[in-house]
């Protein structure tokens, strides 16, 4: 897909993001807005995943590790054709199979999570077994910064390069906000690459929220064979919203209608702009 | 009753057999190899089994990994870390996201004894029963465990087995048919039927045969899966006994004498009762057989208890 198509596609996800949040009435603003060019990105371009494979043992798997971002996932599958968009008006609502944290109840998702420090390992497991079969699949799990203080990561972590896991791409949304405020208040993360690096993988950053450094990034990989890929997403919370762009309290605030006016009004002056 | 070999050396002999023929059977362990007697698993078949160092968690969720790309994967660990620092990717990775893995819990129950309480898996019946979409299999002696990791294989649902490390009497005839989630009766008795699960099943027999010479009739049943529960198993012999008693290794908490009561108590059956288990209070330190006989556990302390209970009947 061109770079420009993929520009008007982060526009019009941030929209039904926006819309999905709005109708359920619930949902994490901030971190789905920093995720979605990343998703955007591996949907359209990167990944050999769609509806007609997604049964065959080698089309490439995702896992989303941070789960409550839910709404920036439903987006780009309905976008897919995974299900039908208006299955979208039921997330969260009684009875739906569109709960607030992903689920293998809705197609073209990989793996239940919800709780954090728990996406790594599968996708471990999973790239282990792509390895043992020689299959040709690759392994993509996105981890929100914030559940890096999760020990479980780092276990998981270790044995990825054990293994040298090549097929497998860990993307950090390195969007600096947790909940509390800042990770490196909270619980610094930094220096974060070499962490990542002493722990035998290698390590790309890239601005997790422009689409061509992302393309380019992931043109890379693998970035040195026989070591797992992690790419740190520098992103921001709220991205494309300016009123909540890096605004701790929008990790999971619901705008009201006069935010989610002005907010859709900016997405159309911006798409505007790309046309 | 003559004496085998321990359940968990049995599990990893029928495994290795089993893997032999499938290489899509794979182990994933903790450096627990040692203890779970797959270290020649390991030597004759290293494609199949994925070591992760100490670190349960990690076992798990890659694990489920594995069983979504289609690998018929064993979980191995001892059953006090794994069930305990695992079990949110007990839930969550394997239960809830319906994986199929079979999740191992080596040198269970009272197994490492001395070891003291972070070695001990006394909780795990609790845990997992509360856990939607895995079932929980606790087999009695060698027969029973070579059966359940048979029919492990082609298990649809996630499953929890429990292995401890003791030689296991065996507790069945030679042609006793197994089948997860169907109780075994190993005899049948009118004054006093035990109720026991996994390796208390071979003192709830032994029992039996000293009460048998005090003249009394008393029945055995091997209740080897928590989950799903063989009720109609249990009312029946409710039904054909004077008393029961229900024997476990494990907390009184939300084991196998809780469920029995319960089953009871909302079918209206209502007879003598008693639930042999680990007291909750700090475990007594001793080896396994001397924190068995410390709670009544033991042979003579299931026979006691029996006749204790029918006296009781009686006045």
């Amino acid at each position: 897909m061109q770079i420009e198509e993929l520009r008007l596609k982060s526009v019009a996800y941030r929209k039904t993001v926006l819309e999905v949040i709005k109708q359920s009435g619930a949902g994490h603003t901030g971190g789905s807005l920093s995720c979605i060019d990343i998703l955007n990105v591996l949907y359209n371009h990167v990944m050999n995943v769609s509806p007609n494979n997604f049964h065959d043992p080698n089309h490439d798997r995702y896992v989303q590790s941070k789960g409550h971002s839910v709404e920036a996932l439903y987006t780009v599958l309905a976008d897919k054709d995974f299900f039908p968009r208006e299955a979208l008006q039921t997330v969260e609502r009684y009875q739906s199979p569109f709960i607030g944290h992903p689920t293998r109840h809705v197609n073209g998702i990989e793996q239940n999570t919800g709780a954090l420090g728990h996406g790594l390992a599968v996708a471990v497991g999973m790239a282990i077994a792509g390895k043992k079969d020689g299959r040709p699949y690759r392994v993509f799990t996105l981890l929100g910064d914030g559940e890096l203080a999760e020990g479980s990561n780092w276990e998981a972590a270790m044995t990825a390069s054990h293994y040298k896991l090549d097929n497998l791409i860990v993307i950090i949304d390195r969007n600096r906000l947790q909940i509390t405020g800042s990770t490196e208040a909270v619980n610094a993360l930094e220096p974060l690459a070499d962490k990542f690096c002493a722990f035998g993988m290698a390590v790309c950053e890239c601005d997790g929220n422009d689409l061509q450094a992302l393309i380019t990034t992931f043109e890379q990989v693998p970035f040195e064979p026989g070591k797992p890929n992690l790419i740190i997403a520098h992103t921001i919370k709220g991205k494309g919203i300016s009123f909540m762009e890096d605004d701790v309290h929008w990790h999971h605030r619901v705008p009201n209608d006069a935010e989610y006016q002005a907010a859709l009004s900016e997405l159309t002056e911006t798409e505007a702009g790309l046309k | 009753m003559m004496i085998g070999s321990p359940n968990q050396d049995v599990f990893a002999e029928t495994l290795l057999a089993l893997a032999q023929k499938d290489r899509d059977i794979l182990v994933v362990t903790s450096d627990s190899r040692g203890s779970a007697k797959l270290t020649k698993f390991g030597d004759l078949l290293p494609d199949q089994i994925v070591e992760v160092g100490i670190a349960e968690q990690n076992v798990i969720g890659i694990a489920a990994g594995l069983a979504s790309a289609g690998k018929t994967v064993f979980a191995v660990s001892p059953a006090c870390f794994l069930t305990a620092r695992a079990l949110e990717q007990i839930k969550n990775d394997v239960a809830y996201s319906d994986r199929p893995v079979k999740v191992v819990g080596i040198s269970a129950g009272l197994s490492y004894g001395t070891l003291g309480t972070t070695h001990h898996s006394l909780h795990d019946y609790a845990a997992l029963r509360a856990i939607h979409n895995i079932d929980i299999v606790a087999p009695a002696d060698n027969f029973e465990t070579r059966e359940a990791v048979k029919a492990s294989l082609n298990y649809p649902r996630p499953l929890y087995m429990r292995f401890g490390k003791r030689s296991m009497p065996h507790v069945h005839p030679a042609k006793a048919k197994f089948e997860i989630g169907k109780a075994l009766m190993i005899r049948e008795g009118s004054d006093v039927t035990f109720v026991a699960t996994g390796e208390t099943v071979a003192h709830a027999a032994q029992a039996a045969e000293v009460l048998e010479r005090d003249g009394l009739s008393c029945g055995v049943i091997s209740m080897h899966t928590l989950k799903p529960f063989d009720s109609e198993a249990l009312l029946r012999a409710a039904a054909g006994t004077r008393a029961l008693i229900t024997v476990e290794e494990h907390s009184v908490s939300g084991g196998l004498g809780e469920r029995c009561a319960s089953i009871l108590m909302e079918q209206n059956v209502y007879l003598p009762f008693k639930i042999v288990a680990i007291p909750d209070e700090h475990t007594v330190t001793g080896n396994q057989m001397e924190i068995f006989v410390h709670y009544g556990i033991s042979p003579d302390g299931l026979a006691q208890t029996a006749r204790r209970l029918l006296q009781f009947q009686l006045t």
